[in-house]
């Protein structure tokens, strides 16, 4: 009796996964194929399409745009929530949770709705340039997943270490960068980690917030799969997803997936 | 003295920064929309929701927003809950099946979406098996239609249902229905009297995590859907960026917030009623 639950489970979850992975194969192997048009399973074995991704001057500046907002935003997020992290584990003070919920209320809001106000306040009538725009939104973003991790890993931090650094003739400075901050920096690489991908795969916040040669990198691809169905863009997705693959593998090696998700 | 004044600000000094920043660039905009929303003119008015809710297009929409976030939600709740517990309960290889649901959910939405624009396109693989096979005569379109819609999604938000159910089916002790067994339960009534019960915290919030996602997403319906399938998210951002029509973009917006918060927080209410582990 066992065994057969066991089976019956095994093949649904094995054809679940067939679901989820699958698709993102078809992709990788697609972007081999000789063919102009994009079919799986294509016919002989090219690189050319790789060739062409790097040859597109369009998706190289995208990229690297939205590189810099997701690394920048990230940035600029453990700026504003570390610092409001620690206060809110280590003081005492009214509205702390509602403080604490300001910091989170970002996730709240769908990004569909953040991309528009982005749009129609900071880009329409502050007069802001679009990467500014995209600055802040990206950070807007980021803050969340900061002060999240950041607070449970200082919710595990034994504040009496800090006192006795205090006590030992430290200065809160040096307590704070020297005993706190060590102890909680695999947080904060998590944090850091989650908020980069998830800037970098950010769709309904940057699509409202382009202009003539800035866009991010999954605005672009938007773009051009609306019109062109070829295979470079079966070729750029498997270099997407190849980094994917290399940052997962350094997160299990470093912090452990499960710290992460 | 002045010293020690500093010292007990010291938290408003921390916060500060941070909040003035999401003060400014996100609830004063919001607090904004939303008060744009009820005037007209400067006077007072609910003309721009009434005529939301009367016009048909908006019904529709909002409509199909619901009942494809729902659909998405069940599906995902029926395809994850299976999964999650044959690899908390059976899986040798526990981290590699967590590390490949966590991979699609890092890939990009639109490289996902994209991906059945391959498969269930008129050349797709799908068409070559169902004409191979003699269903059809001629490749169908598959694809731009609530059905490529939901399968987007499904795809899209099944990884966080196992994962989310994944922490929970992992905390609940083997020896539990060992010992039901014992008292001479079926595996099944075992199953059914304390394995379902303890996961439906994490099914729960897979749900909110599913239902909200779908009802935001706008990846998969600008991809996978068409002009005749737009849902809530499409809807702002047409009235946004084709129409420019801020008060009627803004209404939409508003509506979905209020919508999804309505109803994770009706989900979340639920699980704290039927959680036994959370009394």
């Amino acid at each position: 009796m066992k065994g057969k639950h066991h089976i019956a489970l095994g093949l649904i979850t094995f054809l679940v996964y067939v679901f989820l992975i699958g698709p993102l194969l078809i992709i990788m192997a697609a972007s081999f194929g000789e063919q102009n048009a994009l079919v799986f399973p294509g016919k002989g074995f090219t690189l050319k399409w790789y060739m062409q991704v790097f040859q597109m001057s369009s998706f190289i500046r995208a990229a690297q745009l939205s590189i810099e907002i997701a690394f920048a935003a990230t940035a600029i997020a453990l700026l504003f929530g570390v610092p409001a992290a620690y206060a809110i584990n280590r003081y005492r003070f009214p509205g702390k949770n509602m403080v604490k919920t300001l910091f989170l209320s970002p996730v709240l809001i769908p990004c569909i709705v953040l991309g528009f106000i982005m749009l129609r306040y900071v880009v329409s009538q502050w007069n802001l340039a679009v990467i500014p725009s995209l600055l802040i939104g990206h950070t807007l973003l980021s803050v969340p997943y900061v002060m999240r991790v950041v607070t449970s890993s200082l919710a595990n931090f034994d504040f009496a270490m800090e006192e006795a650094a205090g006590s030992l003739g430290a200065s809160r400075g040096y307590a704070f960068f020297h005993i706190v901050l060590p102890n909680i920096k695999s947080g904060i690489a998590s944090a850091c980690v989650m908020a980069v991908i998830n800037s970098f795969n950010n769709v309904s916040l940057s699509t409202f917030l382009t202009a003539p040669g800035v866009s991010m990198l999954p605005i672009e691809i938007m773009g051009y799969v609306e019109y062109h169905f070829d295979p470079t863009i079966a070729a750029l997705a498997t270099v997407m997803m190849l980094v994917t693959l290399g940052v997962m593998l350094l997160i299990e090696k470093t912090l452990g997936l499960q710290t992460v998700v | 003295m002045r010293l020690n004044g500093l010292r007990k600000c010291m938290w408003l000094l921390l916060i500060l920064p941070g909040a003035f920043f999401v003060t400014v660039f996100m609830l004063i905009p919001l607090f904004s929309i939303l008060i744009s929303t009820f005037f007209s003119e400067s006077t007072f008015t609910l003309d721009n929701y009434t005529r939301l809710i009367r016009s048909t297009y908006f019904q529709q929409v909002f409509g199909r927003s619901v009942r494809l976030s729902l659909l998405s939600t069940l599906l995902c709740a029926c395809l994850g809950f299976p999964c999650a517990y044959y690899i908390s309960r059976y899986s040798r290889r526990k981290g590699l099946m967590m590390a490949l649901a966590v991979f699609p959910m890092f890939t990009s939405p639109v490289i996902r979406s994209f991906s059945w624009m391959v498969i269930l396109g008129r050349k797709g693989i799908v068409n070559q098996f169902l004409v191979g096979i003699g269903l059809f005569s001629r490749p169908q379109s598959l694809l731009y239609n609530e059905f490529s819609m939901t399968v987007g999604f499904v795809q899209l938000f099944l990884p966080q249902m196992i994962l989310s159910l994944l922490g929970v089916m992992d905390s609940i002790p083997e020896d539990l229905t060992e010992a039901a067994g014992s008292l001479g339960a079926t595996r099944f009534v075992a199953f059914l009297r304390i394995v379902f019960p303890l996961s439906v915290s994490g099914l729960v919030t897979g749900a909110v995590l599913v239902f909200t996602g779908c009802m935001t997403a706008y990846t998969t319906p600008q991809l996978l859907g068409a002009t005749d399938t737009q849902v809530l998210s499409t809807m702002v951002y047409q009235y946004a960026m084709s129409l420019r029509d801020w008060v009627q973009a803004s209404a939409v917006a508003m509506v979905m917030i209020v919508v999804t918060m309505l109803i994770s927080g009706i989900f979340n209410r639920l699980s704290r009623k039927i959680n036994p582990m959370a009394a």
